[in-house]
């Protein structure tokens, strides 16, 4: 595929597609860093790809004492669904398992939608009647008694309609060791950008897959083009230098959210260089034909 | 913006009721019209030009230089906007209030904030009998909004609340927060005598001495509630002595458990 050469980093002449997705974000706040960080972690868990998890969730960042709504240490998670109804089964399931039940944490909204999703509304009911309703100007939220004193809960969480998921960047190397030194380089400078998640292990997914299989009843396969074992085998799209694949997929709250991630990650990619990290640079798409949000890697170069 | 000026030229013959003093409804009004407004309580006939002296502004602002206890009414049903008055006002200050700020650098008489919905009421000097409370005959007091007294109040703050939040910088008389439904009272001061009589739920935080508790709540131990955290940093803005008491440790007594009992009263005195 013609592309640029960027610090002898091939960049591919190509676009990553991304799709429409409902997100919310919401605030986990705890006695300590430590701990709002472990919920956040437990609540996050299992939430890779919306294929098998129902949502893909993440931390977008952690948050200072003076940054949250009750003057504790706090973490900031994004959570992101295929449909609202998906995302507040997720939300409701998720914050009452993993947030409910991580000492001292607190849950609020962290993002004003346009529309919003029942938060502490529908875990009130954990407090068996004893639960108190707060009010104080626009804020509603429910206080919930457990056996460390309190669960507090804001009432609703914001949704917005206009997140997008499926940002990605194809990390090509020559071995597994330099394009893992690149994908994670990109994945930390992904990390510290806002309103973005990478939802997969440590940000990076090894495992890129393709929509459909040779199984029936399976909805994704191995994406074989991308396989180097498979060079040989299959209709490949790596060049013979090439020994291992990584990908980075992102989730953000707006598109250029999205952008600008994608952004820092090639940056950080063409930083360490072709011979500590990275040979090539691409992007996983549909020809174009099925998401909306279409991110040309040459428009996102350093 | 210019603010709309209304400076008062003697002391009223008559109570005054100021409820069309309010920013919706002289929006649109010309001088002439708004000097023409009748005010009066009795039979005898008082137009706004008489008592007032009016400096056209914007009705979003309105001031209103030159209190007087015979200020009934102002602010009622206020939707939007501010007022500001510069001395005392009478009965029913920012009653069935749905919006807006009310400002009073004086003191108010009973029933202020009465049945108000939303919005932000300001006294800063003492307020009288029932603030927040129904009128005779209504079910519900102050079903939403914030409330700040700077001074003292008289009996029965948030008489019957329902929801809302009544700050008491001062001391709080009698039965403060008596059968409240739901909301929440602070007082930083001392209060008086039964606080949160037949309280069903809500809210009620007293900082410092109390002439006499109901043996009717009991005891849950002190604590240092999230909840209380939370709060302080949403009432902040408004009343940092409050703010200061809501993060303290304080002591949970419930109840009232005369009837349901699913309120609480902070206490702070005992955990200084």
């Amino acid at each position: 595929m013609p592309g640029l050469t960027v610090k002898g980093i091939r960049i591919d002449d190509t676009f990553a597609e991304a799709f429409g997705m409902r997100a919310t974000a919401l605030i986990i706040t705890a006695d300590s860093a430590k701990w709002a960080r472990q919920a956040a972690v437990t609540m996050t868990g299992m939430a890779t790809s919306v294929i098998g998890c129902g949502c893909e969730a993440g931390i977008d960042r952690e948050l200072s004492s003076k940054q949250t709504p009750d003057g504790r240490p706090g973490v900031r998670v994004l959570l992101f669904a295929v449909s609202t109804a998906e995302l507040q089964k997720q939300v409701q399931t998720r914050v009452g398992q993993c947030v409910l039940t991580s000492p001292s944490s607190a849950c609020y909204s962290g993002l004003d939608g346009e529309e919003m999703l029942r938060l502490g509304d529908g875990l009130r009911y954990f407090g068996d009647g004893w639960q108190i309703s707060k009010r104080v100007g626009a804020k509603h939220f429910w206080r919930i008694p457990v056996m460390d004193g309190e669960f507090v809960c804001e009432a609703a969480a914001g949704l917005t309609k206009k997140a997008v998921g499926g940002g990605n960047l194809l990390i090509i190397g020559r071995t597994a060791q330099t394009t893992r030194a690149a994908a994670e380089a990109a994945a930390a400078a992904i990390a510290k950008a806002p309103d973005v998640i990478a939802p997969f292990p440590g940000g990076i997914v090894r495992s890129g897959s393709k929509v459909g299989s040779k199984y029936k009843g399976v909805p994704a396969s191995t994406n074989d083009a991308y396989c180097p074992t498979l060079r040989g085998a299959v209709k490949t799209a790596l060049d013979d230098d090439a020994g291992s694949v990584l990908e980075i997929v992102i989730d953000g709250l707006t598109s250029d959210a999205v952008a600008s991630a994608m952004r820092a990650g090639i940056a950080a990619i063409v930083k360490l260089g072709a011979k500590r990290g990275a040979t090539r640079i691409s992007a996983g798409n549909y020809g174009g034909k099925l998401g909306p949000h279409h991110y040309y890697l040459r428009k996102l170069l350093p | 913006m210019t603010r709309l000026t209304l400076t008062l030229r003697e002391r009223p013959s008559q109570r005054l009721d100021l409820s069309p003093l309010v920013p919706h409804l002289l929006a649109g009004k010309s001088a002439r019209e708004i000097e023409r407004i009748e005010l009066q309580t009795t039979r005898h006939r008082v137009e706004l030009g008489e008592v007032f002296r009016l400096r056209m502004g914007e009705a979003e602002q309105i001031c209103v230089e030159g209190g007087c206890e015979r200020l009934d009414y102002v602010g009622r049903e206020m939707a939007s906007g501010e007022i500001l008055v510069e001395g005392d006002v009478g009965i029913q200050a920012g009653r069935l209030m749905s919006g807006g700020r009310l400002t009073v650098r004086g003191n108010a008489g009973p029933w202020a904030a009465s049945g108000m919905k939303s919005g932000v009421l300001e006294i800063l000097g003492a307020a009288g009998d029932r603030l927040g409370g129904p009128l005779p005959g209504e079910i519900g007091g102050m079903r939403g909004g914030i409330v700040v007294v700077c001074g003292n109040t008289g009996e029965r703050a948030g008489d019957r609340m329902r929801r809302g939040t009544i700050i008491i910088e001062g001391d709080a008389g009698p039965y403060a927060g008596a059968r409240m439904i739901a909301g929440t009272v602070i007082v930083c001061g001392s209060a008086g005598v039964l606080p949160g009589y037949l309280l069903k739920r809500g809210t009620i935080v007293l900082g410092d001495r109390c002439d006499a508790v109901s043996p009717t709540f009991v005891d849950c131990g002190v604590h240092q509630l999230v909840a209380n955290r939370f709060m302080a940093a949403m009432i902040e803005s408004h009343s940092k002595s409050a703010a200061r008491l809501m993060r303290r440790p304080l002591r949970r007594l419930a109840g009232d458990m005369a009837v349901l009992g699913k309120g609480e009263i902070f206490v702070g005195y005992e955990t200084i």
